[in-house]
């Protein structure tokens, strides 16, 4: 197995550009860690090998020419199914679209393409991005590379799995709820979600349209903000679009948090947390200190209200959005007497239980004589907790907490209780409903697991959120602490997918 | 059945396609007809992952119609999605308007038979956009009893408005002065091709009836009305029926009724259920409107004058009659008209020419007569006949010819002047008088209508040509001399 | 809270989702779990507080009425269908009418 694999994007790029290795090697050297390790990562849903090879050749042609080349140029990338590849296979995840091929592809694909990034091929995720483990893909599991039992998060948790196990440098998901940050979270890589309304939605398909944000995955906070850079930007054919001017994410990365003031929610360290993730966030929170920011203590106090008004707004939204998988365009089709009879076949055919789930409960939230006591003031609730962080603002440039109250679980751990599924995302919800740019970084590990077997723990993210269009002061601390920190982040333990 | 007693209680919802020209929320282009599902983008079509950009233009046309209307424009206004799941709504959801409608409470002044005016309250004038057709494959063409059905998306996303007016309407006269009103102002802002025939706009008739004075009755909403004479034979059916099933002891249900044009009858097309719950919430892909003060009065300072206006200056400073006034509007005359009066030419005059050969001919050929003449030719034509140098006949032939393109009046005129030579005129009428013999003995014996007979044979004798004044006079010179 | 199974079936009309009876009679306690900890925001005074539908405010986004791409070609427009006949999407038969 080439050790090519294991450069980080930067690294891979720099040696490009030298003319030690071509775009296509590289390009290769992924698709072949792919094909030795997928059949128990279970990250990818479709392989593109063929157009990443042609692509990759195309960005050497060029490089030989001395052309101007994309910021991504040769770069490896893993695009989540969620986001249209025009010509390719786009299934959010579900029977529905098993074998739908858009004809056109997401702005995030082209702009990944404009970047000369290689796209390998598409990811395995939770159904239409509804779950935090991946486990309610129609297809298959998605395995953590720490510990092939275990869940590598969801619903971007093919992307999260396919970083963390070299498969590709850098990665695409979608965060609704914490879809980016809970996965990177439990696999020990960097998964940023950017302001609401900074990469397109276009193309992406809808979940809660409100909420949905697309972000990278990598395993370097420069990786994953690279990755960032390149998709994000103005759409005029997204009206939620962000038009002011984009600021770089990687310059000045390195300048370090001396005098910046961190603010510790205390609600992100709650009763819920483990020991082991309370442990390392807490060393990591020391470490800041020690790196010269000012220490202050914020409060959200309606961040307790964040998991359940999401659990109204979300499943709302995503009951109309889902209307369209109906049959009758494209998609699924299951039979039936009437236009009406088969569109409902299709549907309980076509979705599975958890999309199904939220259908019934967003379509019971909006029909009449119940919208104003839940998706109305859900939205209020939603004016709240801006109005909370607003407040955090004023005492501190960044805030920090954990990412999610636990390390990965077991698969089937909590398939049985939804309820115990969504309080995964109790931390990472109120970010998202405020629109905030957030992000996981790896601090540490689970030493303390109470099955303690003599690895040494499973991954431990702790999440910056950082004010509206303030990704970099959240990337300048994160890359602060991860220098400081220095973590092997190489998968290993008894169950671990083996290292390249 | 004894109507008299009873009182209709009537309110209008007009649908009003938009002549954009792209849809309310894609690039595709918006125009009628077409190859099945050739006018679609992948936004039309909902594709998975697609998103809507609000037309700019179609925002302004409803802000002109809710200013037209005196509407008071909402500051902020969002779009809904409205949740029902039907085919040929490709996202089984129309982006729709519900609480806070771009433009609010408005009116409309109607003119009804007897010269009186009424005001129709507006309750609000909304965009949404359109869905597609389906068509129904079987024995009976309609829905009923179809085999199965073939859907296109061609209208899918067009740019619509829903003007909605109080229940304010009383009569099928009433209703058919509201709508032919409207449509006149939709005609004059330039918004819409406003058909009823071809759908571009279209009418739903809210209905009940009630004895004065006690709370109105439950109501049915009638559809499939495809011209101003349908909607008011369908109300007047409507009207009738709800009072027969009343009075025979049966009660109105609140449903939506079907127009048969055919049958001259309406019939149950859909009760109205408890299912009926839209699940209307903001729709999360578009942002709020909130149109500047400045945005609004620009749009106000570009208004055109709008019909009731038109109508006014045309019966008031012209001196026109309400019914030639009307005519011209109705003809799309009232431009040609103001063209003359500015060339100087006669108001009343050029209103007879234009109300009779003009309307005629655009009946005829299907042209307005703006594309075929110029106020100033039609002032030069007036001209012409005022100092005698056309006739009537001779007029009337050279407008034809000028609505021809063969050339201007003053060109025309030398073929068809009139004959105003007495030497000339003097020498027909001698031998006119030789070969009608008998009638000029009539005249000579005192029945003056006989000399009718004589002025034709002379206007025959000149191809119409002559001055048939001095025609006149030649002969009684020589009948009564 | 309770949710009687008709209350799961209506709902699931509205969704168009033909369930099963065992989905049904699953969904109602699921639901009715889900609902009361999401009912929870209802323990917030908030009568006075305005409702956000976006976290970024935007207004007045608006579209050039220019025609900037082309429709989709006839072939992609039927690509994807279930079912098509001369480029239009079939469905079986049709009850009642559009709204
Ligand atoms: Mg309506
Ligand atoms: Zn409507």
């Amino acid at each position: 197995m080439s050790e090519l694999v294991t450069r980080t994007a930067a690294q891979l790029a720099a040696a490009m550009q030298a003319g030690e290795v071509s775009a296509v090697e590289v390009a290769q050297a992924h698709l072949d860690r792919i094909d030795a390790t997928d059949d128990r990562t279970g990250a990818w849903l479709a392989m593109m090998g063929e157009d990443a090879l042609q692509a990759a050749a195309d960005v050497d042609a060029r490089r030989a020419r001395g052309d101007a080349l994309g910021p991504l140029a040769g770069i490896p990338v893993a695009v989540k199914d969620i986001m249209c590849t025009r010509g390719t296979t786009t299934t959010a995840g579900s029977r529905m679209l098993e074998h739908f091929v858009p004809p056109y592809d997401a702005t995030v694909v082209t702009r990944l393409r404009d970047a000369d990034g290689i796209i390998l091929g598409k990811t395995n995720m939770d159904e239409f991005a509804m779950g935090s483990s991946t486990e309610n893909s129609a297809f298959k599991n998605t395995r953590n590379p720490w510990d092939l039992d275990r869940i590598p998060g969801g619903s971007s948790g093919g992307s999260a799995a396919a970083v963390a196990a070299y498969q590709a440098p850098i990665s695409i998901g979608t965060d609704t709820g914490g879809s980016i940050r809970q996965p990177a979270s439990v696999t020990g890589t960097v998964g940023i979600k950017p302001t609401y309304g900074r990469a397109s939605r276009y193309g992406m398909i809808a979940f809660a349209s409100s909420l949905d944000q697309a972000g990278t995955f990598g395993r370097t906070v420069h990786d994953a903000a690279a990755g960032l850079e390149a998709i994000c930007g103005h759409d005029p054919r997204d009206s939620t679009s962000i038009p002011d001017p984009m600021t770089s994410y990687t310059e000045g990365l390195d300048r370090g948090v001396e005098g910046l003031r961190v603010g510790v929610v205390k609600e992100f360290m709650g009763e819920g947390s483990e020991p082991g993730v309370k442990a390392a966030i807490s060393h990591s929170i020391e470490r800041l200190a020690a790196l010269g920011a000012e220490i202050v203590e914020v409060e959200l106090p309606h961040a307790d209200y964040g998991l359940p008004a999401y659990y109204l707004i979300a499943p709302s939204e995503a009951s109309a959005n889902l209307s369209r998988y109906d049959g009758v365009r494209y998609g699924l089709r299951v039979e039936g007497e009437t236009t009406h009879e088969m569109m409902a076949n299709t549907r309980a055919k076509g979705f599975g239980p958890e999309v199904k789930r939220r259908i019934m409960i967003g379509t019971y939230a909006l029909s009449a004589g119940y919208f104003d006591a839940y998706y109305g003031q859900a939205q209020k609730v939603r004016t709240l907790i801006i109005r909370d962080f607003q407040a955090a603002f004023d005492r501190a440039d960044v805030l920090v907490g954990a990412t999610c109250p636990t390390v990965a679980f077991p698969l089937g751990d909590k398939t049985a209780d939804p309820l115990a599924m969504y309080l995964n995302d109790v931390y990472a919800v109120p970010a998202s409903l405020a629109g905030l740019p957030a992000m996981s970084l790896p601090v540490g590990f689970d030493e303390v697991s109470p099955q303690d077997d003599g690895r040494r723990g499973l991954p431990v993210g702790l999440q910056l959120v950082g004010p509206l269009l303030g990704e970099h002061v959240m990337l300048r601390t994160a890359a602060a602490l991860e220098a400081d920190l220095d973590l092997d982040l190489t998968p290993r333990g008894h169950n671990a997918l083996e290292t390249p | 059945m004894s109507t008299t007693e009873w009182e209709a209680v009537i309110g209008l919802e007009v649908h009003v396609e938009l002549n954009t020209r792209t849809k309310m929320f894609s690039d595709c282009p918006n125009s009628f007809g077409g190859d099945p599902n050739t006018r679609v983008t992948e936004v039309d079509l909902g594709l998975p992952g697609t998103l809507p950009v609000v037309n700019g233009r179609a925002v302004e046309y409803a802000i002109r119609l809710g200013l037209a209307l005196d509407c008071e424009i909402s500051p902020t206004s969002e779009f809904h999605r409205k949740n029902y799941f039907y085919p040929d709504m490709p996202k089984n959801y129309q982006i729709s308007q519900y609480d806070v409608p771009i433009c609010g409470l408005g009116h409309l002044d109607i003119v009804l038979g007897d010269g009186t005016t009424k005001r129709v309250g507006i309750t609000r004038v909304h965009m949404e956009e359109d869905a597609g057709k389906s068509t129904h494959v079987g024995e009976s063409g309609r829905v009923h009893g179809a085999d199965y059905s073939l859907l296109d998306y061609n209208r899918a996303g067009v740019p619509l408005l829903e003007c909605v007016s109080e229940p304010d309407i009383r009569t099928a006269e009433e209703a058919q002065a509201y709508l032919t009103e409207l449509r006149a102002i939709v005609l004059a802002l330039g918004i819409s091709d406003a058909k009823l025939e071809e759908g571009s706009m279209r009418c739903d008739a809210n209905v009940s009836v009630h004895r004065p004075g006690t709370p109105y009755g439950t109501r049915a909403e009638i559809k499939n009305m495809n011209s101003v004479r349908s909607l008011g034979r369908a109300i007047e059916y409507e009207i009738a029926r709800q009072v027969d099933l009343i009075e025979s002891g049966g009660t109105v249900v609140q449903e939506t009724r079907h127009w048969d044009e055919d049958a001259g009858t309406t019939s149950t097309l859909r009760r109205k259920e408890t299912l009926d719950d839209y699940r209307y919430f903001p729709d999360p892909d578009l942002v709020q409107i909130a149109p500047s003060q400045e945005w609004i009065e620009e749009i106000r300072a570009s208004l055109p004058e709008l019909p009731a206006t038109t109508r006014a200056r045309l019966t008031g400073d012209l001196g026109l009659s309400q019914k030639d006034a009307s005519t011209l509007y109705d003809a799309g005359l009232v431009p040609l008209l103001d063209a003359t009066v500015g060339e100087g030419g006669d108001a009343a005059e050029a209103a007879k020419w234009l109300t009779n050969e003009v309307a005629a001919w655009q009946n005829e050929t299907g042209t307005p007569a703006v594309q075929a003449l110029s106020g100033a030719h039609l002032a030069q034509l007036l001209s012409l006949v005022a100092d005698g140098t056309l006739g009537k006949g001779g007029a009337r032939t050279v407008l034809a010819d000028v609505l021809a393109g063969k050339g201007s009046p003053a060109e025309l005129a030398g073929d068809h002047a009139q004959v105003s030579d007495t030497d000339e005129l003097a020498a027909i009428v001698d031998q006119v008088l030789v070969e009608q013999a008998d009638a000029a003995q009539k005249v000579r014996d005192g029945n003056d209508k006989a000399i009718g007979a004589l002025v034709g044979a002379v206007m025959r004798a000149t191809k119409g040509k002559a001055n048939p004044g001095l025609v006149n006079q030649l002969l009684a010179e020589r009948l009564h001399g | 809270m309770a949710l009687t199974d008709d209350d799961v079936r209506h709902v699931a009309r509205l969704a168009q989702l033909a369930l099963t009876e065992e989905e049904i009679s699953d969904l109602g306690p699921q639901l009715v779990t889900i609902l009361a900890y999401a009912e929870k925001v209802g323990e917030v005074a908030a009568a006075d507080v305005p409702p956000t539908s976006h976290a970024y405010p935007l207004s007045n986004v608006f579209r050039d009425d220019d025609v900037v791409g082309s429709p989709m070609a006839p072939g992609d427009v039927v690509a994807n269908a279930p079912d098509e006949q001369d480029v239009q999407f079939r469905v079986p038969k049709l009850m009642g009418d559009s709204a």
